[in-house]
């Protein structure tokens, strides 16, 4: 059964270009794009790999980390964190909130499938 | 030494630069050289067609002499010197270095100028980016959308087939990210530019208020001439998007109020005797100071008491008002000093409380600031009041005495150390390692 992985982003054609990028790799991707209703998803369906946008409609990615790192099932949950702001204090909040990997706008393809498969590994 | 003390020292000095002995000075103006060694030395005064010989010979004006150095130019030096007090800069010989060495005193002054004005501007910049949610806005939307192109882009470039219906979305997708990169690429670009225009491109409803009170020299005619101020505010703001022209109507009916009951050629006799103390020019019009500072600010430019600033904030804060003053800015985004008094007002109302401020780190004079907080409407059953505060600004001339209080602007660019009212680290200095 191949592995899961959700990812919670706002941008239509990121999504696109993501979830084209990880099935590729064989994993399995499901989609969400508002904030408020993402630690509700989790906590019905935990995937082995969470990637997560900071800025998203309705609640913030640093909001989403910190409550799915107070529960149980998803506080070992491997999350990367994406974001626009790569600011020092930004990687520094996500870093407080319990993020596993944190990558600045734009990246490459290759820099998030290898960070991708690091985190994978942690995890098998 | 008094500045006129020293005409010996710039003769001697002048004679010394053009290489020439004492005693060839004092052939040729036909004294002996030990009267000029005593002249040299300021220990006799001379004038008249002495000093004029000797001006002359020495090749300068005589007022070169007399009067040394322009005194803007050792008055910039001195500000300069005591900005940077730690490097110990010998202040009772600026006259001698300003005499000796004007090319070198000039661009002294002039870099220290010229370091104060880029100040400013990172002061500007920097309040900007920080706080400016139209910037933060564009640019996270530029990034994301450039995302998407390279991710997306560098799928389409990957060698191996992609399934043709993947291919298509793809560069629908391209297309549709480029052209909605071009547009907020403009947009952004348009916003940059119109930094120096008119608020009303592109600020917040309160800034494009604040830009046409700072057109119009904080003073509008229309209302002290008795004009309604609706009308008015049609008349000025017409350009103005419709959230600034509700509030330019509120700040035109609270003008138009401070005037009817403050009237303007009243006003001005006052200030003759008041100057700009708000509690003495309430007094006189029977009426409370935040009234007071308003009228002080808004007195035409030329008024006999001179300009002042004024900031009011809100219970949170915010800022409603702002005539900042060369010499004491006031940040576009509230991001300002929490040690102002203004802010402490709000936490005692109804008291005056005045101090003399400086701008930490700022090569500029001390202000008077007089800060008063009031219920800013009228008292409701059962209702907490809400407060806004005032502070006025003035040069603080009669009360320099005064050792004044060190405060920031905003605190990026503050060098105040171990600040108990920091928000965020300065980056000026090593600010990065203050308390943080």
């Amino acid at each position: 059964m191949s592995k899961r992985v959700m990812l919670i982003e706002d941008e239509p054609n990121i999504i696109e270009a993501i979830s084209f990028i990880l099935s590729r790799e064989g994993l399995s991707v499901e989609t969400h794009s508002d904030g408020t209703t993402a630690n509700d998803k989790l906590r019905a369906s935990t995937p082995d790999l969470l990637i997560l946008d900071v800025m998203l409609p309705g609640k913030s990615g640093y909001d989403i980390l910190r409550e799915l790192r107070e529960e149980a099932g998803t506080a070992e949950l491997p999350v990367l964190m994406l974001t626009a702001r790569g600011q020092t204090r930004d990687r520094e909040m996500a870093e407080r909130a319990g993020v596993s990997a944190f990558m600045t706008k734009p990246f490459s393809n290759a820099e998030m499938l290898d960070q991708v498969r690091a985190l994978m590994a942690e995890t098998s | 030494m008094a500045r006129d003390t020293l005409t010996g020292s710039r003769i001697r000095e002048r004679r010394i630069i053009l290489g020439m002995k004492q005693a060839e000075l004092a052939r040729r103006v036909d004294i002996s050289a030990s009267y000029l060694n005593l002249i040299e030395h300021n220990r006799r005064r001379i004038g008249g067609k002495l000093l004029l010989d000797l001006a002359e010979i020495l090749g300068v004006e005589p007022s070169v002499l007399t009067e040394g150095a322009e005194a803007t130019l050792i008055g910039a030096l001195r500000e300069a010197a005591l900005r940077e007090a730690e490097a110990g800069a010998e202040l009772d010989r600026l006259d001698e270095f300003a005499g000796r060495f004007p090319g070198w005193a000039r661009l002294l002054a002039e870099s220290r100028a010229r370091i104060d004005t880029l100040e400013r501007s990172v002061e500007a910049l920097t309040d900007r980016l920080a706080h400016d949610p139209h910037l933060a806005d564009a640019l996270h939307e530029m990034l994301s959308t450039v995302t998407s192109i390279r991710s997306t882009a560098s799928i389409l470039a990957e060698p191996g087939e992609i399934d043709p219906d993947w291919q298509r979305r793809f560069h629908r997708n391209i297309y549709e990210d480029s052209a909605r990169l071009a547009e907020s690429s403009r947009s952004l670009a348009s916003y940059l530019e119109a930094e120096g225009k008119a608020a009303a491109e592109s600020g917040t409803p309160q800034e494009e208020v604040d830009a046409l009170f700072e057109a119009a020299q904080y003073h509008i005619a229309p209302l002290d001439a008795g004009e309604g101020a609706d009308a008015v505010a049609e008349d000025l703001g017409h350009e103005l998007s419709p959230i600034a022209r509700a509030l330019l109507r509120r700040a035109f009916r609270r003008y138009a109020e401070d005037a009817a009951l403050m009237p303007l050629d009243k006003v001005l006799e006052a200030v003759v005797v008041t100057g700009t103390d708000p509690l003495a020019l309430a007094r006189r019009f029977g009426t409370d100071p935040a009234r007071a500072m308003r009228r002080l600010a808004t007195l035409p430019a030329d008024a006999p008491c001179g300009s002042v600033g004024l900031a009011i904030c809100d219970a949170s804060g915010v800022f409603t008002f702002r005539k900042p003053l060369p010499d004491f800015p006031i940040p576009r985004f509230g991001a300002d000093c929490p040690l102002w008094p203004l802010f402490a007002a709000l936490s005692r109302p109804m008291s005056v409380l005045s101090r003399v401020l400086q701008s930490a780190g700022r090569q500029s004079g001390a202000v008077t600031a007089m800060a008063f907080a009031q219920p800013s409407g009228p008292p409701q059953v059962n209702r907490e009041p809400v407060f806004e505060a005032h502070m006025m600004i003035a040069p603080a001339g009669p009360r320099s005495s005064e050792i004044p209080e060190d405060v920031g602007i905003t605190c990026r660019i503050c060098p105040r150390a171990a600040c108990p009212a920091r928000r965020e680290p300065s980056l000026l200095g090593d600010g990065l390692a203050q308390g943080f």
